[in-house]
């Protein structure tokens, strides 16, 4: 979870991600966040997420980010 | 005879009245509701706003929906020109851009819920008639009625085409955004010299993906009202989660894209047309794309999965009305090397300038871009300084005056002839899309308080503005919230590293040079 924090830290040092739990819905992240934190994740996880892993309820808070990556890791 | 791109609106209206002419996700209008409401706005703003005064900017805040276009085409009716500002601007920005301009007013065309706090009439309100007094008065008489088609008949036939019908605002390098003033004319010439070289059929439905405070949507906007066609607003959720975008441009059966490099990258950088399901049937015959660089890998994946596509390369700066050149894929790149910009569009003329201002004609010897053309813009608006650095009498042409625009955008000649872009003459980037002036960043970063000295250097490979800085107290965090206050999001650096003595050359300046060396080199 640190790792991910780190990641979306650095990727939007203006957002409490500790807090917020309607990143996509609230249009707090935007195309460019997502491709830059997907990249990122997918790196530092060797992990591969794909379009239909883009959905609003895997990326509305950290925590579904997190959920997203265990199960991609599980699977891998 | 055409003057303005409302004479094509109103041709639009009486030939095909009952067309779908601009759709968002929740709404469409035809041709004939379109130019209604195009009236409907312009007739509220002469009564109410602009009282006859012409040639005025009026801003829009601006939302991703077909209501926008119409405040736009509304307000050319007024006999003004309309200058889209996007409501999620730092306020500080957006109170800038509004100093400079001096607008008659502010429209709001959005479905609300921004946080903008300028004093804006409501659109939408003008539209159903609740607007300020027109309600109070409850006295729509028809004579009273007829009296404002009169007076719009008035302001319409005294506009030339040489009037402005919108600026729109790019980064400056000394730290103050630019409007960049075109007038109808030279989207006149535009879509003209679009129908030249791509020749949309009727009815073509053209994918708007580009937000309209950027020049990318004109093209939509315009060649659409040019072959009676249709706009269709995507929404930018779709761009964000993009699971959902393909099947949505096969519903609302676009044919033709005209995007953003950025954009049509995500697509391939998710693959996302990879898992389309089989009975998805996109009609989709135009992909084309410009503002920086296409990677040839993401055009590959494009060319791969839709081969039946046309795919064409644009280039050209807003100062010259979207483009000046284009090239249509005619053959598979290997990734790595580069894509032409190709040869000139119908009625424009290029060429390159070494810098003693000579022409160059040979091959692969890099110059300046300088383009001429109904396309120049008028300039930049309230900035006679800015304007004559950029839009500047060609040296070679001394019996009269012709105006070129220097584009700062350095190319050359391959051996086929093709136009090849280089790099920049200056500071400017292109960034996610944006372009970006770096002097403007730095000159945000260090009138921060706490910022000793700052700059910035791109990192081309990693797509990163790296910002290096110097300074007595102060962390990544507070630099970006006082970056926030004054810049959008997609001008925040992406990285930032803390020097204790930023370096210095033997001229007393930043070591430029140095710094990038070091940076670039960092794994």
């Amino acid at each position: 979870m640190d790792e991910i924090m780190e990641i979306l830290e650095e990727a939007r040092p203006d957002v409490d991600f500790t807090k917020e739990t309607r990143l996509i819905d609230d249009e707090i992240l935007d195309s460019f966040d997502i491709i830059s934190i997907v990249g990122e994740l997918n790196d530092a996880f060797d992990i591969e997420i794909n379009v239909n892993d883009l959905l609003p309820e895997n990326f509305n808070s950290a925590e579904a980010i997190f959920e997203l990556v265990e199960k991609l890791r599980q699977e891998a | 005879m055409i003057k303005t791109v409302l004479d094509l609106l109103w041709r639009q209206e009486k030939e095909r009245p009952e067309q779908t002419a601009l759709a968002d996700e929740n709404s469409e209008v035809t041709y004939r509701a379109y130019a209604s409401d195009v009236r409907k706005i312009g007739s509220y703003l002469l009564a109410h706003v602009t009282h006859g005064e012409i040639r005025k900017p009026v801003a829009v805040l601006i939302d991703r929906n077909l209501r926008s276009i119409e405040t736009f085409l509304g307000i050319a009716c007024s006999g003004n020109f309309y200058v889209p500002v996007d409501p999620a601007l730092p306020e500080m920005r957006v109170q800038t851009i509004l100093n400079e301009l001096q607008p008659l007013a502010v429209l709001d065309a959005t479905d609300g819920g921004h946080k903008c706090k300028v004093p804006a009439l409501s659109v939408r309100e003008i539209l159903e008639g609740t607007e300020g007094d027109m309600s109070a008065a409850g006295s729509k008489t028809e004579t009273a009625e007829s009296g404002r088609e009169q007076n719009l008949e008035t302001i319409l036939s005294g506009m030339i085409d040489t009037d402005p019908l919108y600026a729109i605002f790019t980064s400056g390098s000394t730290g103050v955004p630019k409007g960049v003033l075109i007038a109808h004319r030279s989207v006149l010439d535009l879509v003209h010299s679009f129908e030249d070289a791509f020749n949309f059929p009727d009815g073509n439905v053209f994918g708007n993906q580009a937000p309209f405070d950027f020049d990318v949507s004109v093209k939509d906007i315009y060649n659409a009202l040019y072959c009676g066609g249709t706009v269709q607003v995507i929404p930018k959720r779709m761009f964000v989660m993009p699971k959902t975008l393909i099947p949505y441009l096969a519903e609302r059966k676009v044919n033709t894209i005209i995007w953003a490099v950025s954009a049509v990258r995500i697509v391939a950088d998710f693959k996302v047309l990879t898992d389309v399901e089989p009975e998805t049937s996109l009609q989709l015959k135009d992909v084309m794309f410009s503002g920086e660089v296409m990677p040839v890998k993401a055009l590959n994946y494009w060319m791969d999965n839709l081969p039946d596509v046309r795919y064409v390369n644009l280039y050209g700066p807003t100062e010259i009305t979207c483009n000046c050149t284009y090239y249509v894929v005619d053959r598979r790149f290997d990734a790595g090397s580069a894509l032409p910009i190709g040869k000139v569009l119908p009625n424009m003329r290029i060429c390159l300038m070494d810098e003693q201002q000579h022409r160059i004609r040979e091959t692969g010897r890099i110059g300046e871009i300088c383009v001429e053309g109904t396309g120049l813009a008028l300039g930049y608006y309230n900035n006679p300084e800015k304007t004559a650095e950029s839009f500047v009498r060609d040296p070679e042409t001394t019996g009269y005056q012709n105006l070129v625009y220097r584009t700062g955008d350095l190319g050359y000649y391959d051996e086929t002839g093709a136009l090849m872009f280089a790099n920049r003459s200056d500071s400017q980037i292109k960034h996610m899309g944006h372009r970006i002036e770096l002097g403007e960043v730095e000159a945000a970063l260090n009138a921060i308080d706490f910022i000793t000295i700052a700059c910035c250097i791109y990192d081309t490979e990693r797509e990163k503005i790296v910002c290096i800085y110097q300074s007595e107290a102060g962390d990544k965090k507070q630099i970006v919230a006082e970056l926030g206050k004054w810049l959008p999001k997609y001008m925040w650096p992406n990285k930032y590293l803390k020097y204790e003595q930023i370096p210095m050359n033997a001229h007393g300046k930043i070591d430029r040079a140095l710094l990038k060396q070091e940076i670039l080199q960092k794994k």
